[in-house]
């Protein structure tokens, strides 16, 4: 079965973005596929490779990072929602005159087209945070 | 349809507005938060263990154990699942509506 997943509420903020990660990690290894993960809203915060916990807890950004490369996965974040928040890749920090990026590695930003589009391909659309 | 409830019901209305819409034969999973709502003798357990006979409620184990809560704990007829049990809830389903 095809799932995508829609994270809604940024790291560390209460548990939607750990949810959200055991879904898709439990659904990959039951053999489904993902088709997209799009963050939303502050969920956009899941992205940013600027993240430094304490060397004791969980690294919620690498941990998307690596399941994005492990499992080959399309990680998303709105564009609108990233530039309000300070989450910028490279053409869009040139694009807005800005001194650097902070995208972590396997996201992508693009459009809530994403969003749409993933809904219209997947079996199941699956909302976590909020 | 499978229904998700990730707020406890002492701070929003999610559960009981997702218990007075859901159709009789949906599955209702509460994660996060939500799993309080699965706790015996509190003022909202009456509501919930009602519609038992109409709606399969579920609530993650991950979850209650984050919280501390033990299965003998439960309403009478609340199953409890792991993450593997929501995938597999999410995709025996036509739908997910996640209550927020």
């Amino acid at each position: 079965m095809k799932f995508s997943v829609m994270v809604n509420e940024g790291p560390y903020t209460h548990q939607a973005a750990d949810t959200a990660y055991h879904f898709i990690d439990a659904a990959l290894r039951a053999g489904h596929e993902v088709f997209r993960v799009f963050f939303y809203h502050d969920g956009v915060n899941n992205g940013t490779r600027m993240t430094t916990p304490p060397q004791d807890d969980r690294n919620i950004v690498n941990r998307w990072s690596a399941l994005a490369v492990e499992y080959d996965l399309d990680l998303v974040l709105c564009v609108a929602a990233a530039q309000r928040r300070g989450i910028l890749d490279a053409d869009e920090a040139k694009r807005n005159g800005k001194d650097g990026d902070n995208i972590a590695p396997g996201f992508r930003i693009s459009g809530l087209g994403q969003l749409i589009e993933a809904g219209i391909q997947s079996d199941r659309v699956v909302v976590f945070g909020g | 349809m499978l229904h998700t409830v990730n707020k406890s019901p002492h701070d929003s209305s999610s559960l009981r507005t997702c218990l007075s819409l859901a159709k009789p034969g949906s599955d209702l999973l509460l994660i996060e938060d939500g799993v309080y709502g699965a706790l015996s003798g509190s003022i909202h357990s009456d509501t919930i263990a009602e519609r038992l006979n109409s709606v399969t409620i579920y609530a993650l184990g991950p979850d209650l154990k984050a919280r501390g809560i033990s299965e003998d704990r439960l309403i009478s007829g609340i199953k409890v699942t792991g993450y593997d049990g929501f995938v597999e809830l999410a995709s025996g389903n036509d739908k997910v509506q996640s209550w927020l």
